[in-house]
């Protein structure tokens, strides 16, 4: 019995669906809608919290009437980053998404929402594979391409003399692009090289290892907790060897948690509290009269997504989708980072500099201590057709 | 009060009427939402089918599940790059055929499951529940290192793999193939339930001396069930992947495992259409609670712990006001 | 790889088992006393680290976090005996996965609500950090060593407890039969809940310890909960002797195999695909070893059928 009337229904559900097809081309009348999707539960949900609130300042600071923005949750999971990305387009019919933090739920969102005609602008991850033959002219990355901040941090150790460095990371695909960065750049030997398991937490034969490897520095890259686990526990086994990492681990949001073990590492970024211009200066300061906590490297990239997105839509009616992505290509907006500009595949030519964890009272942070790269682009957006 | 087969007629029902309904609204959200309870009720009809009937807390069905997903993931991956899946000894191609896909699924994730099984099924009680879990993380560690498939990135299908004479990326066509897939899998199960089999597999169960004694090999029927579990839960997989299109570790982690579990409690263990409800009631708690509060979870943990408490039937049970058979 | 080398990470492995063992310890003791499956024991550790984090920040004391860790999980630990878990223990283990299942997420959103979504802040004290020189050359974390002995006269006392005091004759007796114990005047429900604390109160003190040289942050039970599990399966469920040597055979495991692995492949293979093989199989190891016990005997190395 099921069977005759699914068919009937499939039947006209074709019919239904070309005409819905037709309804969903209409203009908004100026109005933008846009969908954010980001990590508010469970691991990483204090990122997800400073993506969100440096993206809602930018708004709030602009006023703009016509922008309307959803947050949903995605739970750090791929599977309902793709069904909240289906709700965003089907069902509240956004025509920009943002949000997301982590390159495996991007890969698994982008690519789908790109073709069906929607923008992503990526406040965080930057997966190789959306930069190479995979870009897509409605994608653009405000935050970096994810080698970026290894390929410097490279370029730091060979600068600051290392010659015999100890790398590692989580054996997962990030982790694998972050070794593979950081070689890039780097021109001296290796005194070895570890994948770690990802989430895992005690570090003590690692170290061990990096004792008896005779390394003259350590690269690492363990986001999030991983990181801070690694940190108090090198810290604490007596090795005094210089240490660099790309920004992650010496977040504004995780230093505190960290401590003193931090104190002194130089680590890579694209972004700094104390980058010397005016917009930066102001976002420093109302982020946090707005909520009480410094801003972090995050919250920077998504306040910078935001005002892109504000001075797309002060050029272009949304409508016009071509026009739309030339107002968001010329990136003409005040960023925290000072000069910002788009490269062909749509990722961020920019300056990386060197920063050095310090204290400032009783709140431990990040100072700049000079370049590491400048105009630095992706090795991949050669390989991009756009 | 109302009698069993008529509450799972009213279930079914309601499952094809909300989709048809959102159509005529204009809603397709509603109808992937309803594709998702779909799928993950036919995960929770295999697992029930072990944990209800066959009384085997399985707490490791994500691998199959998982499994199934990878099956739709590699077959679809090769078919969409064009490049041969194996051609040494024998060339296997990739596929976007759907038919293929789910029965690749099943083969392989039975098949683990018949491994897994065999192995499990010498211990009992919290051994089992632990030893299924270990070998559902062996799974989920190994696809997370494993960089040929994506590691944990997963692995992306742009287009939905095929299905002759229907276009899947019409929502309710997706939808309708999902239903019917329901809908044969618990007719099979229904007949099985009350085949020799079934009568054996809830003496196994119920009554293990009893069942010893008129001479089931209880070993042989429970490993059975467990395989036919896993296949089950792998074809979900397979859909699930494709209604995502797309799969990473995650639908191996041990919260898969926990959250096709949650399904049965809530609808009901060993009922026939307690997956169905119990996916249903999730589902709807996770998209609306999530909108009330950010700590939502903190609700639907409350939730969860008053139905293990006091409802103890599920929602079947209290519908019917009758409390499960091969439980307690 | 050096001997120096490979005997500091047997010592890694030790170390990393006793403190797996602090877990262990109180999930064994829990489910050979009630027969309870506890999935919110990881709760209860990070309920601990939090408590000890807070405290640590407000008085800057150690050894008064420490305190605040036990306290604070017993107490917690109490409250859900009282209200939630004993009315677990007639039901099936389906019944307890799924409901210690939603007290997970209950006190992991409910941590997150109090104290918000960054990590918290808490650190060795000063008078156990820095290293100290083993006999053989080992420089070895001087708090790592402290754990190791901590987690031994836990091990030494709770033994003690089991085998010689009026209490543990009491426990013994209501893991061979509740009725009896029940009729000889021993009110059984107060017997439950204290030793429902008292587990608590070990997983409390071991979050609190290690909190102090990993992250303490909503979610952190979650992985050393599976291991616990890992753990007193290999052991044999409900027992101490179990849950000790289980914890070391994990803990020596996973250390050699994460170490040890990569080597062996690069005997064979290139370097960085040898390290990625390696990994991937060393992070598999404890499950495989798991799997293998049970195959071998069934109830877990002190189990009993």
């Amino acid at each position: 019995m099921k069977f005759k009337s699914l068919t009937k229904f499939a039947l006209c559900s074709v019919a239904a669906l070309g005409l819905s097809g037709a309804a969903m081309a209409e203009s908004h009348g100026g109005k933008v809608k846009i969908g954010m999707i980001t990590t508010l539960t469970g691991g990483g949900a204090g990122i997800g919290a400073d993506i969100r609130d440096g993206f809602m300042l930018a708004m709030d600071q602009a006023g703009n009437d016509n922008i309307e923005v959803v947050i949903e949750d995605d739970q750090r999971k791929p599977e309902i980053a793709v069904q909240l990305s289906d709700k965003l387009i089907q069902s509240e019919k956004v025509d920009i998404l943002t949000g997301i933090i982590w390159s495996n739920l991007a890969l698994a969102v982008v690519p789908a929402a790109t073709a069906q005609g929607k923008f992503y602008l990526s406040p965080n991850a930057g997966p190789t594979q959306l930069a190479g033959k995979g870009c897509h002219e409605n994608y653009f990355n405000v935050a970096w391409q994810n080698d970026n901040l290894h390929e410097a941090a490279g370029a730091h150790a060979t600068a600051s003399g290392f010659e015999n460095a100890f790398i590692l990371a989580p054996n997962y695909p990030a982790g694998q692009d972050a070794l593979t960065g950081f070689k890039r750049l780097y021109e001296g030997e290796l005194a070895g090289e570890l994948y770690t398991k990802l989430g895992q937490t005690d570090y003590a034969a690692e170290i061990a290892q990096i004792r008896a490897s005779g390394a003259d520095g350590i690269y690492f890259f363990l986001p999030g907790g991983m990181g801070i686990s690694f940190l108090k526990q090198y810290a604490d086994s007596g090795i005094d060897l210089p240490v660099v990492g790309p920004a992650f681990s010496f977040d504004q949001g995780i230093l505190q948690a960290v401590g003193e073990a931090a104190l002194g590492v130089q680590n890579t970024s694209q972004w700094s509290k104390d980058i010397d211009n005016e917009t930066n200066k102001a976002f420093v300061e109302t982020f946090q009269a707005a909520y009480g906590r410094l801003p972090s490297l995050y919250a920077s990239q998504s306040f910078d997504t935001a005002n892109l997105i504000l001075s797309a839509v002060a050029k272009a009616d949304i409508a016009d989708q071509d026009a739309f992505r030339e107002a968001l290509r010329a990136a003409d907006f005040a960023s925290v980072r000072g000069d910002f500009r788009f490269g062909n595949n749509q990722h961020p030519i920019q300056d990386i500099y060197v920063r050095e964890v310090v204290k400032e009272g009783e709140i431990y942070t990040n100072k700049i201590i000079g370049p590491s790269l400048t105009d630095h682009q992706d090795v991949y957006a050669a390989e991009c057709a756009l | 009060m109302l009698p069993e087969r008529l509450l799972n007629a009213v279930i079914l029902l309601t499952l094809l009427a909300v989709p048809l309904a959102a159509l005529a609204l204009d809603e397709p959200f509603i109808i992937t939402l309803a594709t998702k309870v779909t799928i993950l009720a036919l995960a929770g009809v295999g697992l029930n089918l072990a944990l209800g009937q066959g009384g085997l807390v399985s707490f490791g069905h994500a691998a199959y599940f998982g499994l199934g997903g990878y099956a739709m993931g590699i077959l679809a991956s090769h078919a969409q790059s064009f490049t041969p899946l194996m051609e040494v000894p024998f060339l296997i191609e990739g596929t976007k055929s759907m038919p293929v896909i789910w029965i690749t699924a099943i083969i392989v994730s039975s098949l683990a499951a018949l491994l897994i099984g065999a192995l499990s099924l010498r211990t009992s009680g919290v051994y089992f529940i632990m030893v299924t879990l270990a070998f559902g993380q062996m799974f989920y560690y190994f696809a997370i290192s494993w960089p040929a498939y994506g590691g944990e990135d997963g692995l992306s299908i742009y287009v939905r793999n095929g299905f002759p004479g229907l276009n899947t990326l019409v929502p309710i066509q997706f939808f309708g193939i999902c239903f019917v897939l329901l809908c044969v899998v618990l007719f099979f199960v229904s007949r099985l339930n009350r085949s020799a089999f079934g009568l054996a597999l809830d003496g196994a169960h119920q009554h293990s001396e009893r069942a010893l004694t008129v001479g089931i090999n209880i070993n042989r029927v429970r490993l059975v069930a467990f395989v036919i579990s896993g296949g089950i839960t792998g074809l979900a997989g397979a859909l699930f992947a494709d209604l995502n299109r797309f799969v990473s570790p995650t639908m191996f982690s041990w919260h898969t495992s926990g959250e096709i579990m949650i399904f049965i409690i809530l609808g009901g263990v060993a009922r026939i259409c307690g997956p169905i409800a119990g996916a249903a009631a999730y589902i709807i708690l996770e998209h609306y609670l999530g909108d009330v509060s950010e700590y939502w979870q903190v609700y639907l943990g409350f939730i969860l712990l008053f139905v293990v408490l006091f409802a103890k039937g599920g929602i079947v049970g209290a519908l019917t006001g009758s409390r499960g058979k091969a439980h307690g | 790889m050096t001997t120096i080398l490979f005997f500091e990470q047997l010592l890694n492995g030790l170390q990393f088992g006793v403190m797996l063992f602090l877990m262990a310890a109180g999930l064994t003791l829990i489910f050979g006393v009630m027969g309870l499956i506890n999935l919110a024991h990881g709760s209860l550790y990070m309920v601990g680290a939090f408590a000890a984090a807070a405290v640590a920040g407000w008085t800057g004391s150690f050894a008064l976090a420490l305190v605040a860790s036990l306290a604070a999980a017993a107490m917690f630990g109490a409250i859900i005996e009282l209200t939630i878990i004993r009315r677990l223990y007639a039901r099936d283990h389906l019944d307890q996965v799924l409901a210690t299942f939603a007290l997970i997420l209950i006190f992991s959103e409910a941590t997150r609500w109090v104290f918000g979504s960054f990590p918290l802040f808490l650190n060795v004290p000063d008078a156990l950090s820095g290293t100290v020189m083993l006999p053989g050359g080992i420089q070895y974390s001087l708090y790592r060593l402290t754990i190791i002995v901590i987690g031994l006269i836990v091990a030494a006392g709770l033994f003690l407890l089991i085998s010689k005091t009026r209490v543990g004759m009491r426990i013994r007796a209501g893991e061979n039969d509740r009725e009896m114990i029940g009729a000889l005047g021993v009110d059984i429900s107060v017997l439950y809940t204290l030793v429902f604390a008292l587990g608590a109160a070990l997983a409390g003190l071991s979050g609190a310890l290690v909190g102090a040289i990993q992250s303490v942050e909503v979610g952190m039970g979650e992985p050393v909960l599976i291991l616990a599990f890992v753990v007193i399966v290999i052991g044999g469920i409900g027992s101490i002797k179990g849950a000790l040597a289980g914890a070391i055979l994990v803990g020596v495991t996973d250390t050699m195999g994460r170490t040890l692995l990569p080597i062996l492949f690069g005997t064979f293979m290139e370097a960085s695909s040898a390290t990625a093989v390696g990994s991937a199989l060393a992070s598999m190891a404890i499950y495989i070893l798991m799997a293998g016990v049970l195959l071998y005997k069934p109830t877990g190395l002190f189990g009993e059928a």
